[in-house]
């Protein structure tokens, strides 16, 4: 019952974001990459997690938000998919945090654009908010 | 009697398995009604799903098995002989069980289907032969009920209620519905001192209630309903008395004869299943799929640690790493195994489906098979499945002629179709052939033309080999009518694209009436494929072996003299032939790190077509293991998945179909004239040449290359200019060279036709034509000249087709005709 409340959270260009443990399969630090020509400009490339061929894909791209600086290395939170992983990369990660469901909000009316559609809302923790994320909008990549 | 779902879905399983085994036994014993191992195990195959659907309470189910096994029984005992309509009863019998069974695994619930009809089919022939009397009185209700009660009643013994054992056991619930009381009667009668008689044969008094019911069954035929229906009692009769049931009951299934219907087949399941139990275990394919993808991530482990040991001077480490290395292989190949799948699997329906479509088409058809052992990775097999059944149907339907036509044609009338399937050289061949009336050039020639798929000219010159693959183009179809079996109009060109698409290759041979083989030719594993590695842009991509034809490397002059624009396309000539050149940095639209001054071109096969890729160095060959991509990534059509690399980095596998229709290569159209004869593979060390014949013995072969067209003329337009035969083309004159005389006229001279076949030769720039008799074939062919010239023109002799062969020099046979120059 309280897995539900659970969330892996981390920061993207100074942001707070979230997802819900259950679909997160791990967390793993800056893996190679090899790049997919053609490919959404969201898709980074694809990693080796143990023999499992990932997708990675740039959260923030996907977000729309500015290219992390080149010498900063992404982190990976892998995201657990019927059809197998997807990675999303991150810029750092931050703890697993248990949420009251009272502190739930919809995103407000006067947020627009790509960002308002894969947010789900916010909660409101003590100092700040944590964004969360609506992760099957997020992976819903249109080439 | 609620169930939780795995019981029920290994009920699914099993039952799946045992009409798979059903359609196997039913045609097998057409051949041979008699054998009674055969009877006997399709006996307590149908007698287990009974009894089982019985015990998780599907009772539409066991009320339709039940009539089955009546039928059965008397089959088994004898009284019946098995001819087809019994075979055809049981087969729908097999098919509704299965419809039924679909159904519980959808909805878990049995459907409302109505099969009253096939049970009274089955009733009737039931009672069949024995019982002249009794048909008349409306059969059909009156024996399709009895059967659902019995049945019924059945269904109560695995419950092991006591209570409702005792009615079981006794005869009279289940003979009353059945038949007018004067018959129970009779019935009853002689069963009453069977029971009393001591038989001194079997001296155990408690086996009594199985000896009155062997006895009767013959006796009685009429009664074999109500019979089987009484037989489940001794069983049941095992925990009252258990030290003296248990002792008989292995006895019993020995003798095939006997009836002791229930009783053999419950106590017979039970050793050969608990065999099975002990030597096999149901895996889950998910699981296997995941321990592949352990081993190969172990086996990455290992080549990492193999590159790592010998940098070190421990020898420990050493030695361990090689016994790492060892038990890796080893465990790679346990694990391939494990996947691996007999063809058995998909050939085993096939005797079912030639039967019953050989019996709509009114022909007879003996199949045969050769290596059902065959293993093949179950990915393979999943995707050959459809391809060889289409194939099937299509020589049942297609191929093998009615048996008046076979008879009249000097052939018995039975048809046969051969299944072979054999390893050969890391390859899996499976032939499909039969004697049927083969396919006709000559037809094909004519559909194809009427269809529009080839042009009139064209059609007119192509050999019988050609003309027969022809029926692999889409939208052929060469039966007359158009059945409902095959002939849709799609057919052999799916089989064809389905094979191909799984790395594979498809041949067809034919001889009119004497019929076709069709060979196929298909990779072990489609997991594991042989690669070439090449780099582009600083990455390395992956192209599977099995379209790859030849590595061209061009340097210095070569590279900026032989790769030439055809109108801004780069094309390359290999061997003659004009190549288009792709590069793969630009498609991938990445910046491409090529070596100053070389081009690296990599021959590849997409479609029947070939091309060049640009691609900036070869790496090497590896055997890699094909992994798909992500949802993500799948609409990228020029990658057919990724694979990990020995340095535990990610490499993406080209689609070469999909890199040819990126680049436009693949695209139908047809073909360039130089290249009439047909396009075969261009391989290094193997050349195509062109078989013609001379006269009615002497064949020649020109090497291909130098053949630029075939041409038919009116013999009328041969004119005369400075002593030579010529004729006007394309606004050339070109001289005729009748190579018949040139080479000194052995055997007779080409009859004098209306026409002449002449094949246009370029060489030195020049034009000239060859008059030959006739065009035979264009052969791919390693040439071993295994004589030397003694007459000029000629390179020497080889041997082609398994026919001495003269081997023409062009050059020098222009030369002969004219030594000033052509």
């Amino acid at each position: 019952m309280s897995e539900l409340n659970q969330y892996c959270t981390f920061t993207l260009d100074g942001l707070h974001f979230g997802v819900e443990v259950r679909h997160v399969q791990e967390v793993v630090r800056y893996q190679e990459m090899t790049r997919v020509p053609l490919a959404p400009t969201e898709v980074r490339g694809l990693i080796n997690l143990r023999g499992q061929i990932v997708t990675a894909v740039d959260l923030r791209r996907r977000m729309g938000l500015p290219d992390r600086a080149a010498d900063r290395n992404p982190m990976n939170v892998v995201l657990r998919r019927d059809d197998g992983a997807t990675s999303l990369l991150v810029d750092a990660i931050g703890d697993v945090i248990e949420v009251d469901e009272g502190a739930f909000e919809r995103p407000p009316e006067t947020l627009q654009g790509t960002a308002r559609e894969m947010l789900r809302g916010a909660y409101k923790l003590r100092d700040r908010l944590l964004l969360v994320l609506d992760t099957e909008k997020v992976l819903a990549l249109t080439p | 009697m609620t169930e939780p779902d795995p019981i029920v879905k290994e009920f699914l399983v099993e039952s799946y398995e045992n009409l798979d085994q059903l359609d196997r036994d039913f045609v097998a014993l057409e051949q041979n009604p008699q054998d009674p191992a055969r009877l006997g195990s399709v006996f307590r195959t149908i007698h287990t799903v009974k009894g089982t659907c019985g015990f998780f309470g599907f009772g539409k189910l066991e009320s339709v098995a039940h009539v089955g096994e009546n039928l059965l029984c008397r089959v088994r005992d004898g009284e019946i002989v098995l001819n087809p309509e019994i075979t055809t009863a049981l087969l729908a019998l097999v098919d509704v069980i299965r419809g039924i069974l679909a159904r519980i695994e959808s909805t878990g619930e049995e459907g409302d289907g109505d099969y009253s009809d096939l049970i009274a089919t089955l009733t009737r022939l039931a009672s069949g032969p024995v019982t002249p009397p009794t048909p008349q009185p409306s059969p059909t209700p009156a024996h399709a009920d009895p059967a659902l009660e019995v049945a019924t009643a059945e269904a109560i013994p695995p419950q092991t209620d006591p209570a409702e054992e005792s009615t079981a056991t006794d005869p009279d619930p289940t003979q009353i519905p059945n038949k007018p009381p004067a018959k129970s009667a009779r019935k009853r009668a002689p069963k009453k001192p069977k029971l009393a008689t001591p038989e001194s044969t079997e001296a155990d008094p408690l086996r009594a209630p199985t000896r009155p019911a062997r006895k009767r069954a013959p006796k009685k035929p009429t009664i074999a309903a109500s019979e089987s229906a009484a037989l489940p009692s001794p069983p049941l009769s095992a925990p009252k008395a258990p030290a003296e049931c248990l002792v008989p009951a292995p006895k019993t299934p020995p003798p095939p004869d006997a009836l002791s219907a229930p009783k053999g087949p419950a106590t017979a399941d039970g050793p050969p299943a608990a065999a099975l139990a002990d030597s096999n275990v149901r895996v889950d394919v998910g699981l296997l799929d995941k321990l592949m993808n352990l081993v190969g991530e172990l086996v990455l482990a290992r080549n990492q640690i193999l590159q790592y040991a010998p940098g070190h001077k421990d020898a420990g480490l050493l030695r361990t790493s090689q016994r790492l290395n060892l038990i890796t292989s080893e465990l790679q190949e346990g694990v391939m195994k494990t996947r691996m799948q007999p063809i058995g699997t998909i050939w085993n329906r096939f005797p079912r489906v030639v039967r019953d479509l050989a019996s709509m088409c009114g022909k007879q058809i003996r199949v045969e098979m050769d290596g059902q052992d065959t293993e093949l990775d179950r990915t393979i097999i999943e995707a050959i499945k459809d391809p060889l059944t289409h194939v099937v149907r299509n020589s049942v339907d297609h191929g093998i002629e009615t048996p008046a036509v076979r008879v009249a044609a000097g052939k018995p009338a039975e048809g046969r179709l051969h299944l072979r399937a054999f390893h050969e050289g890391g390859q899996v061949n499976i032939e499909i052939s039969d004697d049927g009336g083969g396919v006709r050039p000559d037809k094909v020639r004519a559909k194809a033309l009427s269809r529009g798929l080839i042009e009139p000219d064209r059609a007119e010159r192509m050999t019988d080999k050609e003309l027969t693959q022809l029926i692999f183009l889409p939208g052929f179809s060469t039966a007359e009518t158009v059945s409902n079996i095959s002939g849709r109009g799609v057919g052999m060109d799916v089989v064809k694209t389905n094979i191909e698409k799984i790395g594979g290759t498809v041949d067809l041979t034919s001889q009119v009436g004497i019929g076709t083989t069709l060979k196929i030719k298909i990779p072990l594993t489609l997991a594991i494929v042989p690669a070439l590695i090449v780099t582009c842009g600083g990455d390395r991509y992956a192209i599977p072996q099995s379209s790859l034809l030849e590595l061209v490397r061009l340097d210095g002059d070569q590279a900026r003299g032989r790769v030439e624009s055809f109108q801004g396309a780069p094309v390359y000539r290999l061997r003659g032939n004009l190549l288009p050149l792709v590069s793969l940095g630009e498609l991938l639209r990445v910046d491409t790190q090529p070596h100053e001054g070389v081009v690296t071109l990599v021959v590849l096969r997409a479609d029947d077509r070939q091309f060049g890729l640009i691609v900036d160095g070869i790496h090497d060959t590896e055997e890699i293991v094909v992994k798909p991509l992500g949802k993500l990534l799948q609409h990228l059509s020029m990658f057919a998945g990724s694979t990990i690399m020995g340095d535990g980095r990610v490499a993406l596998i080209l689609d070469v179909l999909g890199v040819a229709q990126q680049a436009g290569v693949a695209v139908t159209q047809s073909r360039p004239a130089t290249n009439v004869a047909t396009t075969k593979d261009d391989h290094a060390d193997r050349q195509t040449m062109l078989l013609v014949g001379l006269g009615s013995e002497r064949r020649l072969a020109i090497p291909l290359d130098r053949v630029a067209r075939l041409e038919v003329i009116p013999a009328a337009e041969v004119e005369w200019a400075d002593g030579q035969e010529v004729f006007r083309y394309r606004g050339e004159i070109l001289p005729l060279l009748r190579v018949h005389d040139l080479l000194g006229g052995v055997g007779e001279p080409p009859p004098h036709a209306d026409v002449l076949q002449v094949i246009v030769v370029a060489e030195g720039g020049h034009l000239a034509a060859l008059v030959v008799g006739r065009i035979l074939d264009a052969v791919e062919t390693t040439l071993v000249v295994s004589r030397g010239s003694r007459r000029s023109g000629l390179i020497g002799s080889t041997v082609i087709q398994d026919r001495v062969t003269d081997v023409v020099d062009v050059p020098a046979l222009l030369e002969l005709a004219d030594p000033i120059g052509v």
